[in-house]
């Protein structure tokens, strides 16, 4: 039962609709029927939160140290310092993001054209 | 004219105004930014052999970029659905909190539920982040057409962006390339880091931040649920330590 397992149209749009649509949204539709009985001040709701923000943050960690695409093709070092610049501009120049994007951008292109 | 469809011509109009309002916000810089990061995922999907209507249902359905990324790896390794759908899931269970966080906001006695419902699938990183920090200058009542209109703008145009990317994406150069596969990463850290509600939120994204790829390498597949609950527990204890030195 993979994506390419069944040979015809509609095999792909089911996968990605349960496998994608299914299980992103039940947890949106949940976030929906909580969210009504959930005071936003309880202690559950901050453990909810911090939980919730590790994961993307994980999300975040693996996109730079296991990244796709061209990325791929440049080494870690480059992308760490480029990642570690960004962040660093954005806390000391008045946590600007599109300042600190600029910056990680500007780190990573100097870096490949300079071979790293 | 009576002044009962004096004042309903009224409020349309005043609903017409918002939803504009919450339109143009889905062209501010953090939406151009988010399509800059979808012109790099419309590289991946291309690159991996996903067809191009497929992609586009994909951004339409999905929606949330990382959970995206998490599809089309799977995909791409040869998984079976159900191992997918975990996996996404897995990467996805941070939505929601984030819906209860938002509803809260947006919601007055008048709202319908199924409004709500509709409006949550367009909760992602930027129209939740958006929407946190315009919403106090947003009408209670008009919140639920504001974000209708910036959620689902944001969804439709990336649904557009990636259908061009599938047009042009051979001609992009390599460095142009591997900016744009850059600029989720910096772009959630940045954003995440500053919608931050707590102190705790931070222990929480530099635990996450370094365990996510650490346990990629000893658990694969599991590596985003322990690093969530593992982040999430200590920057918790952390909280809860807090909160008693700021008591006692």
């Amino acid at each position: 039962m993979t994506f390419q397992s069944i040979d015809s149209w509609w095999w792909p749009f089911l996968f990605i609709l349960v496998g994608g649509w299914l299980a992103t949204d039940t947890w949106r539709f949940l976030g929906v029927y909580f969210g009504g009985r959930i005071s936003d001040e309880s202690d559950a709701l901050v453990l909810v939160r911090c939980v919730a923000t590790a994961l993307v943050a994980s999300v975040i960690g693996n996109l730079v140290v296991f990244p796709s695409g061209e990325l791929a093709n440049t080494s870690l070092i480059l992308r760490l310092v480029a990642m570690a610049s960004g962040f660093a501009a954005f806390l000391g120049l008045g946590r600007h993001v599109v300042l600190g994007i600029a910056v990680a951008i500007g780190v990573l292109e100097v870096g490949i054209f300079l071979g790293f | 004219m009576s002044e009962t469809s004096d004042d309903r011509a009224g409020s349309s109009r005043r609903s017409l105004y918002w939803f504009l309002r919450g339109i143009a916000t889905a062209f501010s810089v953090p939406g151009l930014i988010l399509s800059s990061a979808f012109i790099g995922f419309g590289g991946l999907a291309k690159e991996s052999g996903i067809s191009l209507l497929q992609a586009v249902f994909m951004v339409g359905t999905v929606w949330a970029l990382p959970a995206n990324v998490v599809l089309i790896g799977n995909i791409v390794a040869g998984a079976s659905l159900p191992a997918a759908a975990f996996a996404v899931a897995l990467s996805s269970v941070r939505l929601m909190p984030m819906v209860v966080a938002l509803v809260p906001e947006m919601r007055t006695a008048k709202t319908r539920s199924w409004v709500l419902y509709l409006l949550s699938h367009c909760v992602a990183v930027t129209s939740w982040v958006l929407a946190m920090e315009r919403f106090k200058r947003v009408p209670q009542d008009m919140r639920t057409v504001f974000y209708g209109g910036l959620g689902w703008t944001l969804v439709v145009v990336n649904m557009g962006v990636v259908a061009v990317v599938y047009a042009v994406a051979d001609e992009l150069p390599p460095a142009v390339a591997a900016a744009l596969f850059l600029i989720t990463p910096i772009y959630f850290l940045l954003s995440l880091w500053g919608s931050a509600r707590e102190r705790a939120s931070h222990v929480a994204m530099v635990v996450g931040i370094a365990l996510g790829p650490l346990l990629h390498l000893v658990v694969p597949g599991f590596d985003l649920l322990i690093a969530g609950l593992v982040g999430g527990g200590i920057a918790y204890l952390f909280h809860r330590k807090q909160q008693a030195r700021a008591t006692a």
